[in-house]
Order: structure tokens, then C-alpha cells, then sequence
């Protein structure tokens, strides 16, 4: 890794960052990939969000379905742990909660394949600082 | 590629739940297939919008309109207008209460969202084991403006503009405790990042440090900067495995970046971060003892002064702030102290994370403004009560704080209004209590909790606790008078006046809130011997209603010690003297001929 030795530098690597996110955002084509992101906190983990992710990851690939699976923190649902988040191209994230490996299937076939919402999805309900 | 035009979300949070909400799925499903829209809308059930007192809510998509209080009957309506004329339901949409308006975007319904996520906010959205995704999300941008922009008074002043106060508890003036810090004079000073999370039920800084660990290094840099040390601890507890894994890649990625380290953004400013693990003792939240833990001392506090800001780890002076006071920190240098002062209240500002437990329906982690009421908190964002049982008290502020109940509901949850509530901000911890919890025995589990933690240093904590336990326990099972009472209230205001420590001082506070709020329970556990939530166990006796009786003997065969008499077609009889009060014979009784007395 090159080191960072002033603000431009941050500034610079950011917009970078920012651009490759944007990108793949706003890609147009229907094979652009969706992004999902696993709630992989302590609760997420302890009802089973590690198979799901693993599930995930093995599934798409062999379903030929092109999507970037990554982890990240508590989303806050611990009553509906595991939680993931999937985000399809040109549209709104969306939150489903209760995901165990057959809604996984579910989502993917459904979801992310034809754009069909399935239950299980957690309304947003908070606003963000950028808002 | 949607093959869907519509969608239609249908709330199926418990409270929509309760006011019919699967019923409108049906109907509107029957509504689609009438119409011939089969293929091209779809309803969907969803988990709770928060939003339940105007419930129940159908949101369609994509043009997010957001219908409240719907009841089946409008669906014929909703799928008439909306879906094949395009036009919204008027009666049905959201009517700003200022400005009179029908607002059909929830996005828009200022008032609808009530939480803000600041100190949450990249946790759940970026990974947190990659430090380019912090940075998309402006990780380390503040720290950058403040060693090229600001000098070290300005960031204080900044910080102190604010108004932050420490999230850990106490509630101190953050940018008031870097000044002292600042002001102590010596060549080395320590910057330490308090993660010994201990209160029951409260996990928010161990969601932040698993969910956005660089907001806390960040912070701890800038903080270092702002004091004049170069040298952050973050002392964690050792359960927090994943937590500790994460913040140990989080250093290296950010050392790797060069935004740990000498000549962090080509100043002259150094600055590294080093962890110690604690073994998970809940004294160590206290400042002092926290610090003594990380010498390699016993984990027991000192009286202050000296503050840790002016002789702290080592001798040297030394900054200690909790992580979610850490994780507040490079929003309000990007954002400026005028947007955060903007949020809350007048003594209490931005906003606050709570875990919610206990039997709440949403159970989770939120962020809310200062401000805000229980009741919003309890029973819209929470989803109310498991079960649609009747809440009876809120603890917050965990064994330190007290319980809240039904006539606090209103109250702002604010560090000054909780206090005069008889209870405590604390770390964040909510632990929701329903009808069926005796608050005599809540009261015990708190005071089991400091007798196990306390350090046994004083005595008033280490004797106190130990007798204040005892009293209630006597309480319990039926041998306590109105002098045990008595003598309950007296010493737990020995002990909060002549403990060293805020575990001392504040362990006496769920006695003390729970008889202020719960009188009338604790004088029916000594008077009457009775506990009306049917918790306490020595003070119930099951007892066979005759009538009801049928001599079915499935009590008999199912009581584990046999205590149950009779034969068929008699009416059995349960021998008090033997009976374990496991509500076995209860549970199998299916005439309702088992009552508890």
C-alpha cells in the first residue's frame, strides 16, 4: 500500500474509491452486479450469518449470477439476525432480515435474478448524516 | 429486468400484526387477481417500519408512497386508483401535523424517521475489515483537515462548541476533559479508548468497534493530537473476540497507510495505537481502575482527585474517553459543532445509542436524537411490547441505573432528565420489563451483579452490597417485614454516600428507583406475601380448583415429585409441603383446574 502523506492524497484516494462505487452503481447493463452485504457482527455470526454468507458466495458463483458478496457491521436488527442487505443496480438498498440459507436461495432466485421483493425485508427507518 | 411494476409493502411488525395487517395482504391479493394485475404487482409482508402508532402501513414501490392506518377494506381502493389509475389515495397518506399537508414520501416525513445514525454511522454499511470502504465514506478526512488546518485549541474549542458529553455514562464534557488534559503539563500523555463494556444487556460499543473500527482510531488520533500525546490504548475486554480481531487488522491497514505512525499526513504529528485486553471485570469501566488494570495492577479504583487527566496511566496524564464519545468525534470536525449542537437538547446534544433487550419486540440497536421520549423509543421504534403484554418499567443506565415506568414515558431521555427520574443515562443499555416481572426480584439481579463485580476494596461496597442482597433475598421468600424495608432504604443511602467508587455509589440504585416506582409491590411481598407477577417462588402455591377438576390425573402423572393425590374421575389435591412450584401440573391441565394462590 502506498502510504497517504497529505490530505490530497486522502482526498484523491477517496474520489477514486467513490468512482469505482459509483460506477458499478450506475452500470446500465442488466448483467452489472449486485452488491449484497452480510450483517456479520458477534449476533450476526451466533445465528449463522458466516453460512449464509459462505452460501452466498458459493451459490452465485455457481449460478453464474455476478454480485460482490462483502461483510460488514451490525445493521441493529438483532431481532431478525442474520441480515443482509442487497443492493441491484439503479436501485434502492434493500434490508431483508431472518436470511437463513434457503431465503438466501429465495432472494437470489427472486430478488436478484427478476427484481421480485420476497417477505422478510426491514423498512429503513433512520436517517444518515448525509441526508 | 423486474418483471414486478408494483410492489406493495405490507407492515408485519407485531403491532400492524395485531391490527389485521395479514388481512390486508389477502385482500389486496384477491384485489390483483381481480383486476387481472397477477404478474405485475406483488405483496410483500415486511418486518416492522417503526411506525406503529399509525399502523397499519402499506408502502407501495416504486414511487414510495406511504399509506398509514389501512384497514382491509381499502384495498379495493388502493388497487382501483393507485396501481391502474395512477393516482394516490389522498384520505389514506400521512398529514403533516404543521403544515397540514398529505405527505406521500416517507422520506419526507421528517418526524416518521426518528433515528439518526452519527456514532453508527458505516456500521452495517461498509466493511469493516477494508479501510478503502471507511474511506469512500470519509474515514480519516477530519483527522487530515485538523493537522493541516487546526491547531490543537481549535479542535478543542470545536469540540467543546459542541456540547458532546461522554457516552460511557457519567456524561463529562468531552472537549472540557482534552482541556485539562491539554493543560497538564509532561513530555508524555496517553490517549485511552474505554471498551470495557460491562453493563448487561448493552453491546453498542462492541457493535461500533466490530462495524466501523477506524471512526475510533481516527478519533483517538485526532484526540492525541488535540492533547499533545502520542501514544492511543484501547483497553478491551477479551470476550470481544471478533471486536479485538477487527481493530487488530484496522491498526495494520491504517499503519499501512501511513495514518498511524510518525508523520501521519506529512506533519510532524505521531501517533500509534496499542490494545490491552481486560479480563472482563466490571469495575474496570471505571476510570481509574481501568488504568491500574492496564499497569498490570489489580482492577481497583482510587479516590480522585488526582483525575486521570492530570496523573493517569503510568503516572503521566491521561485522557479516557468511551468509544462511542470516540465514535461521535470526526462527524462533528467534518460536519462542524453548529450541526451537532443542532441536534437534542439544550444540556444534552446529538444523539445516543441504545440496546434495546427484555421484551420489546424489535429488539436491537438504535440511534436516536437527545430528546427523545421513552415511549417513542419503547413503542414505535422498539415495536412495543412482546406478546401484547402491558409494559411495566424500562431499566437503563444497567446495575448503576434505576427502572422507569409508565409515568416516565414522556420524559426526554436527556443525561439530566434521566437522572432526575431516579435512573441514569449509563452506556445505553434499555432492558424493557413487562407485567410479569416482579420488581423485587430485579432489584435482586442487580445487586447479585455488584456483589459478584464489586472489587471488595471498600467496605460499604464489599459488606453493603453483600446485605443489601441478603434483605432482598428475605424479601423474596416471604420473611421480610416493613422494618426489612425499612432498613433496606436506609442502608442503600449509606452506601451511595460512603462507597469509593461509582460502582459503590451508584449499586444501592435499583433498590432505591425500584421502591420509589414500586412501593406498593415490595409492602405486598412483606405484608401479604404475595408477588403479583407470580415470579417469586415462595411466596405462590398452586392449588386444584375442585369444580373445575375433572380427575383426568394428567397433573399426577406429570408432577416430578408426586405430590399430586387422587384418582380418576377424583378431584386431586397437591401436597403443599412437597410441591416444587415447577407449574408442571399447570402446563398438562387442560381444564384450567390449576390456579396459582
Amino acid at each position: 500500500m502506498a502510504k497517504i502523506t497529505s490530505l490530497n492524497d486522502l482526498r484523491k484516494i477517496k474520489n477514486e474509491l467513490q468512482e469505482k462505487i459509483r460506477l458499478r452503481e450506475n452500470a446500465e447493463s442488466p448483467e452489472s452486479m449486485a452488491q449484497i452485504k452480510v450483517g456479520m457482527a458477534t449476533s450476526g455470526i451466533a445465528s449463522g450469518a458466516k453460512e449464509v454468507f459462505n452460501y452466498l458466495v458459493e451459490e452465485l458463483e455457481k449460478r453464474n449470477v455476478d454480485a460482490v458478496v462483502t461483510q460488514t457491521g451490525d445493521m441493529g436488527y438483532s431481532y431478525a439476525e442474520p441480515t443482509i442487505e442487497v443492493t441491484l443496480p439503479g436501485s434502492e438498498p434493500v434490508v431483508f432480515g431472518w436470511v437463513d440459507v434457503d431465503k438466501a436461495d429465495e432472494i437470489i432466485e427472486k430478488y436478484i435474478r427478476n427484481g421480485e421483493l420476497v417477505e422478510g425485508i426491514i423498512p429503513a427507518n433512520y436517517n444518515t448524516i448525509d441526508d | 429486468m423486474a418483471n414486478f411494476k408494483y410492489h406493495l409493502l405490507v407492515c408485519g411488525g407485531t403491532g400492524c400484526k395485531a391490527s389485521e395487517s395479514d388481512r390486508i395482504v389477502d385482500a389486496l391479493n384477491k384485489e390483483i387477481t381481480e383486476n387481472g394485475l397477477t404478474g405485475d404487482a406483488k405483496v410483500v409482508a415486511t418486518g416492522c417500519f417503526g411506525f406503529c402508532e399509525k399502523g397499519p402501513i402499506v408502502k407501495v414501490l416504486p414511487d414510495n408512497t406511504f399509506y398509514i392506518r389501512v384497514t382491509p377494506n381499502d384495498a379495493a381502493e388502493i388497487i382501483a386508483e393507485h396501481l391502474l389509475k395512477g393516482r394516490k389515495v389522498e384520505r389514506l397518506l400521512y398529514l403533516d401535523p404543521e403544515t397540514q399537508e398529505h405527505i406521500s414520501d416517507s422520506k419526507h416525513m421528517g418526524f416518521y424517521q426518528k433515528q439518526i445514525r452519527i456514532a453508527l454511522r458505516n456500521c452495517g454499511f461498509i466493511d469493516p475489515e477494508n479501510i478503502d470502504e471507511a474511506i469512500s465514506r470519509d474515514a480519516y478526512l477530519a483527522l487530515g483537515n485538523c493537522l493541516s488546518e487546526l491547531t490543537p485549541k481549535n479542535v478543542i474549542d470545536e469540540i467543546k462548541a459542541s456540547g458532546l458529553r461522554g457516552r460511557g455514562g457519567g456524561g463529562f464534557p468531552t472537549g472540557l476533559k482534552w482541556e485539562i488534559t491539554r493543560n497538564s503539563v509532561s513530555e508524555k500523555k496517553y490517549v485511552v479508548c474505554n471498551a470495557d463494556e460491562g453493563d448487561p444487556g448493552a453491546f453498542m460499543d462492541r457493535s461500533i468497534l466490530e462495524g466501523d473500527p477506524h471512526s475510533v482510531l481516527e478519533a483517538m488520533a485526532i484526540c492525541g493530537y488535540a492533547i499533545g500525546a502520542d501514544t492511543g490504548i484501547i483497553y478491551i475486554r477479551a470476550e470481544y473476540p471478533l471486536a479485538i480481531e477487527r481493530l487488530k487488522i484496522a491498526i495494520a491497514q491504517a499503519r499501512d497507510y501511513g495514518l498511524l505512525g510518525k508523520n501521519i499526513f506529512g506533519s510532524d504529528f505521531n501517533f500509534d495505537i496499542e490494545m490491552r485486553y481486560g479480563a472482563g471485570a466490571f469495575v474496570c469501566g471505571e476510570e481509574t481502575a481501568l488504568i491500574h488494570s492496564m499497569e498490570g495492577s489489580r482492577g481497583e479504583p482510587t479516590f480522585k482527585p488526582p483525575f486521570p487527566s492530570v496523573e493517569g496511566y503510568l503516572g503521566k496524564p491521561t485522557n479516557v474517553n468511551n468509544v462511542e464519545t470516540f465514535a461521535n468525534i470526526p462527524t462533528i470536525l467534518l460536519k462542524g459543532a453548529k450541526w451537532f449542537a443542532g441536534i437534542g437538547t439544550e444540556r444534552s446534544k446529538g444523539t445516543k445509542v441504545f440496546a434495546l433487550a427484555g421484551k420489546i419486540n424489535n429488539v436491537g440497536l438504535i440511534e436516536v436524537p437527545m430528546g427523545t421520549t421513552l415511549r417513542e423509543v419503547i413503542f414505535e421504534i422498539g415495536g412495543g411490547i412482546q406478546n401484547g403484554k402491558k409494559f411495566k418499567a424500562v431499566q437503563t443506565g444497567g446495575p448503576s441505573g434505576g427502572c422507569l415506568t409508565e409515568k416516565h414515558l414522556d420524559t426526554p431521555i436527556e443525561y439530566d432528565t434521566l437522572i432526575e427520574a431516579g435512573s441514569m443515562m449509563g452506556s445505553g443499555g434499555m432492558i424493557v420489563m413487562d407485567e410479569d416481572d416482579c420488581m423485587v426480584s430485579v432489584a435482586k439481579f442487580y445487586l447479585d451483579f455488584t456483589v459478584e463485580e464489586s472489587c471488595g476494596k471498600c467496605s460499604p461496597c464489599r459488606i453493603g452490597n453483600k446485605r443489601l442482597y441478603e434483605m432482598l433475598e428475605t424479601i423474596t421468600k416471604g420473611e421480610g417485614t416493613l422494618e426489612t424495608l425499612d432498613k433496606l432504604r436506609t442502608l442503600s443511602n449509606v452506601i451511595k454516600d460512603t462507597a469509593l467508587c461509582g460502582l459503590g455509589q451508584t449499586s444501592p440504585n435499583p433498590v432505591l428507583s425500584t421502591m420509589d416506582n414500586f412501593w406498593d409491590e415490595y409492602v405486598q411481598h412483606v405484608e401479604e406475601k404475595k408477588c403479583v407477577a407470580g415470579v417469586c417462588r415462595d411466596l405462590m402455591s398452586y392449588k386444584v380448583i375442585a369444580e373445575n377438576c375433572v380427575g383426568c390425573t394428567a397433573c399426577a402423572r406429570n408432577c416430578p415429585v408426586n405430590c399430586i393425590s387422587g384418582g380418576r374421575k377424583e378431584v386431586h389435591l397437591i401436597d403443599q409441603s412437597a410441591c416444587i412450584k415447577c407449574g408442571a401440573c399447570m402446563e398438562k391441565c387442560k381444564f384450567n383446574a390449576i390456579e396459582i394462590v
